[in-house]
Parts: structure tokens; C-alpha cells; sequence
């Protein structure tokens, strides 16, 4: 039989296509398809009526009604205006944005650390190498969750009670309640200093254009370099002769348990910034390393050989070119630290799933508020890639 | 061809499935032979793992009693820890049976959808915890503190309620679970931890010094506690009920587990007492039980007052006075309808 198979197939130069078993193409790939599309929607059926039959019979409520009704606790941190007496759907706002300024906050340190380490890695000092290995490899293997809570009880447990509080200045305290930090209050001239402040950046920035575009005949930088940061300065200075001081500072002052006035950052989302940061980091520098890497040897030879020297070449030559291979997967890595930033429900940071969560247990209706939960996350992160992808588009090789 | 059948074979088991019918609650432990129960994490006398895993406590122990109604043997039951927040979802949706957890009967959990309270086994009420070194005695000394606080239970909402009405500003810090909330206070993150007295007794004595912790003596809340089945399953819903009357009734009528062979062969004893233990009479029946269901409860298990002397008693360290969780005979508010 074997002997026969093979004589088929070497035998003769005309080779007959053999009768695919599943067509690719025309009418009969057509009713395969037709089949599958059936399968699935009996299937995705199947699981409605299931959901619909279940929650009828246990007379769950459904819709969205809860999201009116008020939410009767507290949240730690809000960054806008929240009390008891608010609405189940303003908590999940100050969850929203508190797990937005998590994730600005510790993409944005991550990304300066992770460049930083990435460029150590690829340093010519083996000590300093090594340890920017081992940073990379001992934080990328532990389990987030465990790095979460080693900086929020490892760490929180060595801070000082508020008498004794690490104080910077007399106006920054740091203890086991948080980092005290002043506040800054609006005052009369505050309207004013915003606009100088907008003038002065517009007039900059027109500037910055204006002389890139025409440069001065002797080829070196346009004298308008210096009008943008000299009309701020002037502006702003106005500003506060005409119209008085733009903000008054609050400091933290000691009073009873706590402190008082000020603003105050509370532990958790420290030990969220510390954790998180780190743990990007380390992906970050791979990422770094990577796109260094990835950039042609000819090109430091060839800036060598034009007689550029040390920093230079990696600012201006290397660095510019790895950023069209290290900005998806960086936006990928942003994506994470946001999907990460869901942990902070294990160590009492108000984002999104531990709102959502205590929501979901007061109200009783955990299908609507996953629903809302999941389409929140989701268009975070939709945003997250669509601004990646427009600075991407900035960084496609232009087509020959 | 063949991957063909396998989606054909596949469509048509769905379709088939599709007519199945809705089993009951008991039907479903009767066939799989145990009752699962979800309970909480930990909480020193009323839930806690012993050296082997094996949970005991107050609350396992009424999960014990519900098998022992059911399937005759104490030891058929699964328990499950489970955390405040999946507590419903996993009864709703089928996980567990009966949620023997620490759950206070509200009105908006009763009528949230998909859940049923049984009856209340633990009347308690809300208290608060501080270090000594703070030098406070009273609630109203807790102006501005930071308090640490379970998420998803009464205990966030009734402090907001307290503190609101006494315009007390205060600092909430919300956890995932009530064990990661005490290691919070106990690290000295808050100055203040709130939870059922019974549970602050309890957990009070996990802590690094328990002595330098007292438990404030007000109590700013009502928290009936007791066992959640789903709704629309008015069986089940009755056996867990009446597994716990039972236990009540029992330590009415004086049946402990010492003396309820006696009791069941004693032809003198009191026409109630011959009508829980199965003599004479089957009340079992009209639940889908056996004869012998209460009995096998008291025997196995024991009765109201042995169950909270073994877990939480004056002879254990939780050291819980029976107080409000006495017989109605005693002045408490423990009282079962009649067997009759």
C-alpha cells in the first residue's frame, strides 16, 4: 500500500490537485460557513435564555435604575466633589478617574524609570549592568500582587504614627496616614495669571514654529528662541503686579489625630505608584534594550564617523530611530498598567473594581454592573490605543 | 468530514439540553451527596481552619446540621471561604447552596433579587476597635479618625449613616475582605476598626498584642445574622429554617446530644419533644425529609446552646455572653416557632 501511495505521488510531471476536503472557495464554502454562523448563534442563544430564564426565576433585578439611587458610603480618595449621599453612578466616576490618575501617574514614572534601566542595561560598565539585570529579571517574576503588598504593608509598616511624622520644610509630612502635602487655594489673581499663562506658552509655541521654519541666513538657531520664554516671563510677571497673588498655599498643620489642611496623598496610592511603576519599568527597559538593539550598527559607526561623540549619538541618531520599534509594544505596556491598576482592590485603593464590587454587593445586580464595569475598562483602554496609534502614524517611515 | 460530526454532534447535545428541566435545590444534593455551604474567610469561633484545612466554628457548624437534616451525616457538607464581595454571585449562580456566612439580614439584600434570608442564628450589632495607647473610651472621641473597614458590607453604611448624623468627619479606608482590613489596623494604617462586636472579639485576639486593643463599648447598629439560600426555592428555603428552629427548640424542650437516644426511646417524653425527634409522628415528610432529620441534627450536631458553648462560649477564648443570643425563656431573642 505504501509503495503504491508514493508511486502516485512522484509518479508523472502532470500533478492532478487532489479534492480538498473542506472547500476554500464557492457555493460549498459558502454553506460551511452558513453552518458555523448557525452553530454559534444557537450557541450565544443557548446562553441568553439560559441568563434570561435564571434571572427571572430568582427574581433578580435588571436595568439601570441603581445608578440614580444613592450610595450610602464613603470613598477614600475623590478627586472630585463625593459624598454618602451621592449616586451609585458618581462613585463609579471618582472610581473611573481615580484609576486614571493611578495609571497616568505610574505609566508616566514607568516609562522614565524603564529608559532609564533600559539604557543601563546596555551600558558598557559590567557593574552597572549586572544590576540593571538583575532589577529587570528579579521584578518581572514576582507576581504583581505580592510586589502590591510588599510596598503597601512592607513599607507602610516602617512609617512613622503622625506625631512623628517625616516633615520636609515644615510644609511636606510623610506618615502612616499619607504624605501631607500643601494645597494650592485660587485667589483673586488667578483668572489673570491663566491667562498669562496661555498667552505666554501660545506666543512660545508660535515661536518655536516661526523659527524652525525660517532659519537665519548664518544657518545657526533663529534669535526668535529666546522672544517665546522672555514674553511668558513678562506676561506672568504683569499678571501678578496688576492682579495680586494667583494662589495661596495651604500647608498641613498638626491638630489631634491628623493633620489638618493641606492635601493630602493617601498610603494606598503610593505603595499603587511604587508597585506598579517599578513592575512597568522593568518591561519598559526590556522594551528599550530592545529597540536599541534593533537599530542598525552602520548607524553609530557612520555618526561616529562624522566626528559625534558619546550622549549625542544616542540622542539625536539612535534613540529616535528605536522609537518606531519600542512605541506599540510601549502601548501595549500602558494598556497593562491600566489593566493592572484593578489590583488596588486588594490593598484598599478606590478604583474601579473595588467601587464596583461594593456596588455590586449593595445592589444585587452583578450582570448590569459588570456590564458597566467591562465597557469602562474597555473604552480606557480603546482611548489608550487609539492615541498610540495616531503618534505611531507620526513615526511611519515615509514611503519611498 | 470528521471535524464536521464533531460540530454537528455538538449542536445537537446543546439543542438537547436546551429542554432540560430545572432541578430542585434538594434534588440537586440529594444526587450529588453533599451540601456546599459558603462561608467566610476566617473569624476566630465562628469560621476557622484547623491544622488539616478542616473548618470549624459557629457557622460551620449550622452547615453541618443542614447535612445532617438532609443527607442524615454531618460530614457531607463542602465548605467554601468565600469573600464579601462573591458571596451572592456564587449563591445565585449555583456554586454553593447556602451561604452559612456573616451576612446581616437588610432590607435591600432581601429584595435585591436572587437571594432569600432563612432565619437569624446570631443577633449582633456594630462596634468599633482601637488601640489603648490612643486614650479614647468613647465613639464620639473619634472625631476625624481613620477607620478600616471591610468593602460591599453593612458595616461601610452604617458608619456613614453613625458619623453623619453626629457630624463626626471621619476617614474611611475600604478593603477587599475583613482580614486584609485587620492587618491594615493592626500595621497602625487606621486608627480605628469597625466590624460585629462578635467579630471584633474574635479578631482582636489574632492580633500582634491583643491587650493593647479594647473593643469601645457602643453599639451602633442592629445586625441579624443568618444563613441566604436563593429565591424561588421555597423547599430548600424551608429546611435550612426549620434545621435551625430545630436546634433552638431543642434547647428549649432540654434534648442535648447527651441525652436524645434517651429521649427517643423515653415513652414519658413530651409530645413536642416525640414530634422533632421522629416519634410517632413524620414530620420530615412535608420538607422531603426523612423521620429522623431532627434528630439526626441534635445527635450529631447538638443543640442551640451547645453549638454556641463549643465555638463561642464563656469556656472558649472568644468568650461571647450568650446576651442577646439567649433563649427567649432568658431574656434573649433566640425563639423557635412550635413544632406542631
Amino acid at each position: 500500500m505504501k509503495s503504491q501511495a508514493l508511486e502516485q505521488g512522484t509518479g508523472g510531471g502532470e500533478a492532478r490537485p487532489r479534492a480538498r476536503r473542506v472547500p476554500r472557495n464557492g457555493a460549498g464554502a459558502l454553506v460551511l460557513q452558513g453552518v458555523v454562523l448557525v452553530v454559534l448563534a444557537l450557541f450565544a442563544a443557548f446562553i441568553i435564555r439560559n441568563v434570561v430564564l435564571n434571572v427571572a426565576r430568582l427574581n433578580i433585578h435588571m436595568g439601570f435604575a441603581f445608578l440614580s439611587r444613592p450610595a450610602g458610603f464613603e470613598i477614600a480618595q475623590h478627586l472630585v466633589d463625593y459624598s454618602a449621599r451621592s449616586t451609585y453612578g458618581a462613585a463609579l466616576e471618582v472610581a473611573t478617574l481615580n484609576t486614571l490618575a493611578i495609571s497616568a501617574a505610574s505609566c508616566a514614572l514607568a516609562t522614565i524609570l524603564g529608559f532609564v534601566i533600559g539604557l543601563l542595561r546596555l551600558s558598557k560598565n559590567q557593574l552597572v549592568s549586572t544590576v540593571a539585570l538583575a532589577y529587570v529579571e528579579v521584578v518581572r517574576n514576582v507576581p504583581l500582587l505580592l510586589q502590591l503588598f510588599f510596598w503597601y504593608f512592607a513599607v507602610l509598616g516602617t512609617l512613622p504614627l503622625p506625631r512623628q511624622s517625616l516633615g520636609l520644610f515644615g510644609a511636606i509630612y510623610l506618615n502612616r496616614r499619607g504624605l501631607y502635602i500643601p494645597a494650592l487655594q485660587p485667589e483673586a489673581g488667578f483668572a489673570a495669571a491663566a491667562l498669562a499663562l496661555a498667552l505666554g506658552i501660545a506666543i512660545w509655541v508660535g515661536c518655536v514654529f516661526l523659527a524652525r521654519r525660517h532659519p537665519s541666513d548664518t544657518g545657526g538657531a533663529s534669535p526668535l528662541r529666546w522672544v517665546g520664554p522672555a514674553s511668558l516671563v513678562v506676561l506672568l510677571v504683569l499678571a501678578r503686579l496688576l492682579f495680586g497673588a494667583p494662589l495661596a498655599v495651604d500647608t498641613p498643620q498638626l491638630e489631634g489625630f491628623n493633620f489638618h489642611g493641606g492635601a493630602l496623598i493617601i498610603p494606598e496610592f503610593l505603595a499603587m505608584l511604587a508597585g506598579l511603576s517599578i513592575f512597568g519599568a522593568a518591561f519598559v527597559a526590556e522594551l528599550v534594550r530592545g529597540g536599541v538593539l534593533a537599530v542598525p550598527r552602520g548607524q553609530t559607526e557612520a555618526a561616529l564617523a562624522l566626528g559625534l561623540r558619546g550622549w549625542p549619538i544616542n540622542t539625536r541618531i539612535v534613540l529616535p530611530q528605536a522609537m518606531r520599534i519600542i512605541l506599540p509594544p510601549l502601548i501595549t505596556q500602558y494598556i497593562s498598567i491600566l489593566k493592572n491598576s484593578s489590583l488596588g482592590a486588594a490593598i484598599a485603593y478606590p478604583e474601579l473594581m473595588l467601587v464596583s464590587g461594593t456596588v455590586l454587593n449593595q445592589t444585587g445586580q452583578p450582570i448590569d454592573l459588570m456590564a458597566v464595569t467591562m465597557a469602562i475598562y474597555l473604552a480606557l483602554c480603546l482611548g489608550i490605543a487609539a492615541i498610540g496609534n495616531a503618534i505611531n502614524r507620526r513615526f511611519h517611515l515615509a514611503a519611498p | 468530514m470528521q471535524k464536521f460530526r464533531i460540530l454537528l454532534a455538538a449542536a445537537a447535545a446543546l439543542l438537547v439540553s436546551w429542554v432540560a428541566a430545572q432541578a430542585t435545590t434538594l434534588d440537586d444534593v440529594k444526587a450529588r451527596g453533599n451540601v456546599i455551604c459558603g462561608i467566610a474567610v476566617g473569624a476566630p469561633g465562628f469560621v476557622f481552619p484547623d491544622n488539616n484545612g478542616v473548618y470549624h466554628g459557629f457557622d460551620v457548624d449550622f452547615c453541618h446540621a443542614i447535612g445532617a437534616a438532609v443527607l442524615g451525616d454531618a460530614k457531607k457538607v463542602q465548605t467554601i471561604p468565600l469573600e464579601p464581595r462573591d458571596v451572592f454571585p456564587k449563591l445565585t449562580t449555583g456554586a454553593v447552596d447556602v451561604l452559612t456566612h456573616r451576612l446581616t439580614w437588610t432590607y435591600n439584600r432581601d429584595n435585591g433579587g436572587g437571594i432569600e434570608f432563612a432565619a437569624t442564628y446570631f443577633y449582633d450589632g456594630q462596634g468599633f476597635m482601637v488601640p489603648k495607647s490612643l486614650g479614647v473610651t468613647r465613639l464620639a472621641d473619634l472625631k476625624g479618625a481613620n477607620i478600616c473597614v471591610s468593602q460591599g458590607t453593612t458595616t461601610e453604611l452604617n458608619i456613614a449613616d453613625y458619623f453623619k448624623s453626629h457630624q463626626m468627619p471621619y476617614q474611611i479606608v475600604t478593603f477587599n475582605g475583613p482580614d486584609v482590613a485587620r492587618e491594615a489596623y493592626n500595621q497602625g494604617r487606621c486608627d480605628a476598626f469597625s466590624n460585629d462586636r462578635s467579630s471584633l472579639a474574635a479578631n482582636r485576639l489574632v492580633l500582634t498584642h491583643p491587650d493593647d486593643h479594647i473593643v469601645l463599648p457602643e453599639t451602633i447598629s442592629k445586625e441579624p445574622i443568618g444563613p441566604w439560600v436563593r429565591q424561588g426555592d421555597q423547599q430548600w428555603s424551608h429546611i435550612v429554617r426549620w434545621t435551625l428552629f430545630a436546634t433552638m427548640a431543642a434547647e428549649e424542650l432540654g434534648i442535648t446530644q447527651a441525652n436524645v437516644d434517651d429521649l427517643r426511646k423515653n415513652p414519658d417524653a413530651s409530645p413536642e419533644v416525640k414530634r422533632i425527634l421522629g416519634v410517632g409522628d413524620d414530620l420530615g415528610q412535608k420538607m422531603g425529609l426523612s423521620a429522623d432529620w431532627a434528630y439526626n441534627v441534635i445527635k450529631q450536631v447538638g443543640n442551640y446552646g451547645e453549638i454556641f458553648d463549643r465555638n463561642i462560649g464563656p469556656n472558649t477564648p472568644i468568650k461571647l455572653q450568650r446576651g442577646q443570643n439567649a433563649l427567649w425563656k432568658n431574656g434573649g431573642l433566640i425563639y423557635a416557632p412550635p413544632f406542631r
